[in-house]
């Protein structure tokens, strides 16, 4: 062969990366995403003649790690049954060695390239509620995500959210409570893990998973989970430093929400920055406790992360019952009004 | 039973890893040393006349000279031993001999004559130049990158050759033909064929095709990497390449 243009060369190199669905019931379509571990294709399915997301492991040298990975996160999809995370229906190895999962296809946005100013506050509430439940429902069965963060969950058309890559999800023993930090991971899932690297994403991980420590449970998602609570409230990041484990944003150093919206209810940015505690204990013991003071807040009641003063509990009663106190002014000026008119 | 069918096919068999010749070429037994020359030449003639070419502004004439003085120049010198694979690329290594002695060349007003008391190599010099004519070299400012470009598509092309070979070898030339029509002839075709309509061509089920051409593609892609293995300096420097040549697909 003499000749092969740069047309032909480009093509190349991209049809030796893609996966090679031979001998499999999927037929390529296009490529739609790429993470750290693999990318993700979406694929046909011939025999359902239905549409999926097939996430093909990224063929590296560290290969074996990376697989053992893939594998896991395929499994512990499969036992997270629930409408907030996405379904795997079949796992394998391809015919170039490759491990692969195919989940359903999830259409819509991801969480940072939402407009989150487009909604209300109670509308990103009621989003960032069906968040936590997703996250509680894993942290029920076990299963620590480890990486939560907007990039990692996908608003579909009609409001449902689903939370992606479980990659580095966590699995603790059957018997473990999630505040436990024991874990049946061995050695892979030490928070680090990977040539070195540490799990998580910057800005969104808790301070003892950006040192590294083994002490990271279910903690460290709500933590994760207040941050993204920050960002649904401001449209950034608690904290947009380079990694930088030193650096990973002590509470002392967050810019509190209203600093940056003076608008944010003062017990929402206590409910926010309670879960972006930079110490463990003063977190939310467990998601669901985290979610009840959501829901307070949704409902006007007093929440827990807010020790009030009188004028703010004067005011949550105010906003509460605004109805019925606009209800009860209204008669009591009809009264003050027909009795000086009858003074008359 | 057609083995195509099952998971993969069976494999071709490939001959064993080449070692680099880069490091070949400085072996001390005469035949290997000669061997691991003449495949150098053959991975990197193209590329260095297409680059004296376009960097020196040369005839094709003076081009010839150089390219084919040069090698001999490098055969007879030894000039490949001090590389270390530690500070440069191979590729970056043999451009910057080159530039060397092309600037000597013309400093020493001493423009060598094809043939002047050296082998001369076999190089098709007409097909390089034909195939610089159909270049878009205009706006070419990177000559580092059009130097890569001109050796991953040698490195191409002579994979292409050695597929075509060793699947007629196998008897699995129709796999070799899917391929060149789907990969090598479809980007250059408007519009690229289906795999319908190869399927209707060769006669063959549509999964098929599919399973012909995945099979074309890995083989495809075992003979690049043997290759470029051969022409690369160090380990380091074939998994930097392969990763960027293929997106970090290990080799």
């Amino acid at each position: 062969m003499n000749w092969l243009s740069d047309n032909v060369l480009a093509h190349l190199c991209k049809l030796d990366n893609e996966p090679d669905l031979s001998g499999t019931r999927y037929e390529m379509i296009e490529k739609i995403g790429q993470g750290g571990m693999g990318s993700v294709y979406l694929v046909r399915d011939r025999a359902l003649d239905r549409q999926l997301a097939l996430k093909v492991l990224n063929d590296v040298p560290s290969g074996a790690i990376v697989e053992a990975r893939l594998e896991r996160e395929a499994r512990i999809i499969a036992r997270l049954e629930h409408p907030g995370i996405v379904p795997v229906h079949d796992a394998g190895v391809l015919q170039d060695g490759r491990l692969y999962y195919a989940m359903k296809l999830v259409r819509g946005k991801r969480l940072d390239e939402w407009v989150y100013r487009a909604t209300s506050v109670p509308e990103r509430l009621q989003l960032f509620e069906k968040i936590c439940d997703a996250v509680a429902f894993a942290h029920a069965h076990g299963i620590i995500h480890r990486d939560l963060k907007p990039q990692n969950i996908m608003i579909g058309p009609f409001g449902e959210v689903l939370v992606m890559d479980w990659g580095v999800a966590k699995e603790l023993g059957q018997n473990q409570s999630v505040s436990n930090q024991s874990d049946k991971n061995g050695p892979l899932e030490a928070s680090q893990t990977i040539q070195g690297t540490v799990v998580g994403t910057p800005g969104y991980m808790a301070p003892e998973q950006a040192r590294g420590d083994s002490a990271v449970d279910a903690g460290s998602d709500i933590y994760s989970l207040g941050a993204i609570l920050y960002f649904l409230l401001t449209g950034q990041a608690p904290a947009q430093a380079e990694h930088d484990p030193d650096a990973s944003m002590p509470a002392s150093t967050l810019i509190p929400p209203r600093r940056l919206d003076r608008s944010i209810p003062r017990p929402l940015e206590a409910i926010c920055l309670k879960a972006l505690s930079a110490e463990r204990e003063g977190r939310y013991t467990e998601v669901t406790e985290f979610v009840a003071d959501i829901a307070s807040f949704r409902a006007g009641r007093r929440v827990r992360a807010h020790s009030e003063s009188l004028i703010d509990a004067a005011r949550r009663f105010g906003s509460k019952y605004r109805a019925v106190i606009a209800l009860v002014l209204a008669y009591l000026l009809m009264r003050i009004l027909l009795l000086i008119f009858a003074g008359f | 039973m057609d083995h195509d069918t099952d998971l993969g096919g069976p494999a071709l068999a490939f001959p064993a890893s080449r070692c680099s010749v880069v490091r070949a070429v400085g072996n001390p037994d005469p035949a290997i040393r000669r061997q691991a020359f003449a495949d150098l030449v053959s991975a990197y003639w193209k590329p260095v006349y297409k680059y004296i070419r376009v960097k020196w502004s040369t005839t094709n004439d003076d081009a010839k000279d150089f390219t084919q003085a040069f090698f001999a120049h490098a055969l007879e010198k030894d000039i490949f031993a001090p590389f270390d694979p530690a500070r440069a690329r191979f590729r970056t290594f043999l451009r910057s001999c080159v530039d060397g002695f092309v600037a000597n060349a013309i400093r020493d007003s001493s423009r060598l004559k094809r043939g002047g008391g050296s082998e001369v190599l076999p190089l098709d010099f007409d097909a390089a130049d034909a195939e610089l004519r159909v270049q878009a070299l205009a706006g070419r400012t990177d000559l580092d990158d059009f130097f890569r470009q001109e050796w991953v598509r040698s490195l191409f092309c002579g994979a292409l050759d050695d597929l075509k070979q060793q699947c007629a070898t196998a008897g699995k030339k129709m796999h070799f033909e899917i391929f060149l029509r789907y990969d090598i002839e479809g980007p250059e075709t408007v519009p690229p064929p289906t795999y319908e309509q190869l399927a209707r061509e060769f006669g063959l089920p549509v999964s098929q095709v599919t399973n012909y051409l995945a099979f074309a593609r890995r083989q495809f892609r075992q003979v690049v990497l043997e290759r470029l293995h051969g022409s690369t300096g160090s380990e380091e420097e074939f998994l930097e390449e392969s990763g960027r040549l293929f997106g970090g697909v290990k080799p």
